[in-house]
């Protein structure tokens, strides 16, 4: 079957990851990588590999968009709602890995193909994306009143996006926690730390269910979320035993990248990359299918 | 020389109370602090506004309800709110100067001051006193405070906090950042103490003498771990020194010993698990959640505290608590 066109806008820690993982697709064909700083490791690395680069930031994407089918946008919420205007307008798919969510949110276990038909689509948060799972996992035996996550990212790995985002990445979670997680309230922490050599991805889900009294079944669904999530992040896993304390239950996650920009310490952004992929295969398949229909 | 006394009773003390205030003991402290004459005085979460979370221990009260309560009883002392960005947001702080709010202090680990740019500008946006809090400043070699000082500076941050999170500070640690700070940034320089290995006055000290200008305590000493520094005990001995604080000794001994001491849930001595805060270097609101963790798995808190700072934990990280625990108990 054809593949389809990627194109990446944002060459920072993200896209370039992004990038590597894209090129191990059986239905993408990465093609372009933009950038507004012809300097930058994202470029230089794409340039390299052989696709185009546009190092002329979206306006420079705009001449060019025969390039792509389908883009993602690993820049800034800032710069994201303007992106997806011009890519939109032009009929490209947009898989939105900024914090702006303009689009639905996709968390892949657990609304993969709920959103296919539309134009742009959310990636919600690397915090969103390892804790969620979880707490739809609860949620499906028993009522969540409310599910706070606790992320805990090596400071190498948070670029400048990142950084400059801190209040969107909890405002988004936390409405990813409610929307898709299934939870009545949602909060979200994110914590940065320095240490040397640089920590794993650590994140905790605690969650307040409606009643007491679920445990077997909970562990249960929990195991089968995390296995479900292990099919494209093989370092995602239970750090610590569950720990039920009357109605709140704690859960404890490590996730280790595959280190295919940033070492393994980058869980965060593996889980974001490789969760961005799994929706963008999903989404060249079901072109594909439209098309097969219509003919 | 002139200092400028900050009380966090109302906010580091949230800690040691399990974030239980009532508006009527905030109103009370409020009116004392007022009357002695404390410039400022924070009231917030004990981690910072939107700090109320199952991780750090729920609000009994919404902290903004305490923020309006404190500043309907001020006036000439000001209610400031402190602000960890990753946890409360640009929301919070709004709705904090909505509820009267007039001073904020944005913190962050002592490394990452880049993730404040956004909340610096809008203090000043917003008129309040507008600082910068460096957590965890023994962590840091003293180049790399000052390279994260310049960025608070940078930011619009009127004064530059050297904050011991963990009480692990020694005098001349004090000094050695505080004078180079005072060398290079050209904004006002404060100081945050703990007291877990019993130095919080004398690195207050330190920090004075070295030209800090904003300097923390806390009534009783009522803060997590052992504590903070002793508002009452500082003023006495900053006048002795021969420095202006502007506060008045009697009111503020009164509200000390009549209004906070009766709230103390525990006394705030340097106990086994607070004394490893500091020689571990571990964020002091840790101590309540590993005491507790220590009888849910049967294991010491002290050997919790120390695998913590082995880890170089930082603040705001009280899941790893769990997860130690539960390894130490095998």
């Amino acid at each position: 079957m054809t593949k389809l066109k990627v194109g990446i806008i944002g060459s920072g820690n993200i896209g370039t990851d992004l990038m590597y993982k894209i090129e191990r697709s059986e239905v993408l064909q990465m093609s372009v990588m933009v950038g507004i700083d012809p300097d930058s490791d994202g470029l230089k690395r794409a340039k390299d590999r052989g696709y185009e680069t546009i190092a002329t930031g979206i306006e420079g994407l705009a001449e060019r968009l025969d390039l792509v089918d389908i883009v993602f946008d690993a820049t800034s919420a800032y710069a994201h709602q303007k992106n997806s205007d011009i890519l939109t307008a032009a009929g490209k798919k947009v898989i939105d890995l900024t914090p702006a969510a303009i689009g639905p949110f996709v968390v892949p276990p657990v609304n993969l193909t709920e959103h296919l038909e539309k134009g742009n689509v959310n990636m919600v948060t690397c915090g969103g994306q390892a804790t969620i799972p979880m707490i739809h996992a609860i949620s499906r035996v028993v009522p969540v009143d409310y599910a706070e996550i606790v992320a805990t990212i090596s400071s190498k790995s948070a670029g400048p996006g990142t950084r400059a985002n801190i209040d969107e990445f909890t405002r988004t979670t936390s409405r990813a926690i409610e929307v898709v997680g299934g939870a009545k309230r949602g909060k979200a922490i994110i914590i940065l730390n320095p240490a040397e050599p640089a920590i794993i991805m650590r994140d905790t889900v605690h969650a307040l269910v409606a009643e007491e009294g679920h445990e077997e079944a909970i562990r249960a669904s929990i195991l089968e979320m995390v296995e479900a999530v292990q099919q494209y992040v093989p370092g995602y896993s239970l750090k610590a035993a569950t720990v039920f304390e009357g109605k709140k239950v704690s859960v404890f996650l490590e996730v280790a990248g595959a280190a295919d920009y940033l070492p393994a310490y980058a869980g965060n952004l593996d889980i974001m990359t490789a969760a961005a992929v799994q929706v963008a295969n999903e989404l060249a398949r079901h072109l594909q299918q439209a098309k097969e229909v219509a003919l | 020389m002139t200092l400028n006394i900050l009380d966090v009773t109302l906010r580091d003390g949230s800690h040691s109370v399990r974030h239980a205030f009532t508006e009527a003991q905030v109103r009370e402290a409020a009116k004392g602090l007022n009357a002695a004459g404390v410039r400022y005085f924070e009231v917030s979460h004990g981690d910072g506004l939107g700090g109320s979370s199952l991780q750090y221990g729920l609000s009994a009260i919404d902290e903004l309800k305490l923020i309006e309560a404190a500043a309907a009883e001020c006036t000439a002392s000001e209610v400031a709110v402190l602000l960890i960005p990753g946890i409360g947001t640009k929301d919070d702080l709004q709705n904090a100067v909505k509820a009267g709010a007039k001073m904020v202090r944005v913190a962050t680990h002592v490394t990452e001051a880049d993730v404040a740019a956004q909340h610096i500008s809008l203090g000043r946006e917003l008129g309040l006193k507008t600082a910068g809090f460096l957590m965890m400043s023994h962590m840091a070699p003293v180049d790399k405070v000052v390279e994260q000082a310049k960025l608070f500076e940078s930011y619009g941050a009127e004064i530059v906090y050297v904050t011991d999170s963990a009480g692990a500070m020694l005098p001349g640690d004090v000094t050695a950042r505080i004078s180079a700070l005072k060398q290079s940034i050209g904004c006002d320089i404060g100081f945050h103490a703990h007291n877990n290995l019993s130095m919080a006055m004398a690195n207050t000290v330190a920090a004075v003498e070295a030209g800090a200008a904003f300097i923390d305590g806390s009534m009783r000493a009522l803060g997590a771990g052992a504590g903070n520094t002793q508002t009452e005990v500082m003023v006495a001995v900053l006048e002795k020194l021969g420095y202006e604080t502007g506060v008045d000794l009697y009111p503020l001994m009164d509200t000390a010993n009549n209004v906070i001491a009766p709230i103390m849930q525990q006394p705030q001595e340097i106990t086994g698990g607070s004394l490893i805060l500091g020689y571990s270097g571990v964020y002091s609101s840790f101590l309540l959640h590993a005491q507790k963790a220590a009888k849910q798995f049967g294991v010491h808190e002290r050997d919790i505290l120390k695998e913590i700072g082995k880890l170089k934990a930082v603040g705001g990280q009280e899941d790893l608590i769990y997860e130690v625990a539960q390894n130490l108990a095998g």
